[in-house]
């Protein structure tokens, strides 16, 4: 676990080094197997991925807490709504 | 207007293949529906394992073909037919063989991967594809 500021990060997946759409591939199936009201990181080095991964957080109605750029890569923080 | 997705996959190339599979991937994610309609050298790169070993280019890049399977496998880049297997577990991707060149060929179903879900005539994919808010031939 992980702490962003106050939100707890129940799991976090390392898509580093993984293209388009790698990474997002790797958010939705984590989302698939995550609880309701659990909150997914996914790290990502793509740059495909800061359009997509909001846009599909968007589209399937879940909860962008934030993107966090570091070195070389993007943290994607989202919450599972339903 | 359907919200869906159809491709004509016509070409058997790596890159092409690529194209598609990431095309695929991307509007299953959106929560498209995605029709893949197999023929000719599209139809041959789905003959059972044939994807293990194909690393044919379009023939306009013929110069970029080693150096872009170099890359892939360095990159550890997935396969377009795992894309096209991961696209399927994340939504609603169909895939038909054309019935006609399955004729010309002497293709059987089984001789397909495992992913072919049915063999079609292009008249019942026409008629879907006529309803897709996207057709891409390729």
């Amino acid at each position: 676990m992980l702490d962003i500021g106050n939100i707890i990060i129940d799991k976090e997946i390392d898509a580093r080094g993984s293209f388009c759409p790698g990474p997002l591939m790797e958010l939705i199936r984590g989302m698939k197997a995550l609880h309701v009201g659990g909150v997914l990181a996914v790290l990502s080095s793509d740059p495909g991925s800061s359009k997509d991964i909001p846009a599909w957080i968007q589209k399937a109605g879940h909860e962008l807490i934030g993107v966090f750029p570091e070195q070389g890569y993007t943290r994607f923080v989202a919450r599972k709504t339903h | 207007m359907a919200d869906r997705m159809s491709l004509i996959v016509f070409s058997g190339t790596v890159d092409k293949l690529m194209a598609a599979s990431i095309l695929t991937t991307g509007a299953a994610a959106m929560g498209m529906e995605v029709e893949l309609f197999l023929t000719t050298w599209g139809l041959e790169a789905f003959r059972k394992d044939a994807y293990k070993t194909n690393t044919r280019v379009s023939a306009d890049f013929q110069d970029y073909a080693s150096p872009m399977m170099e890359a892939m496998q360095a990159k550890h880049v997935p396969s377009w037919m795992e894309n096209l297997l991961g696209a399927r577990e994340i939504g609603d991707v169909k895939v038909f063989a054309c019935s006609m060149t399955m004729e010309l060929f002497g293709i059987k179903h089984e001789d397909l991967e495992p992913i072919v879900d049915e063999v079609t005539g292009v008249a019942t994919f026409v008629e879907r594809a006529k309803e897709s808010a996207i057709t891409l031939f390729i």
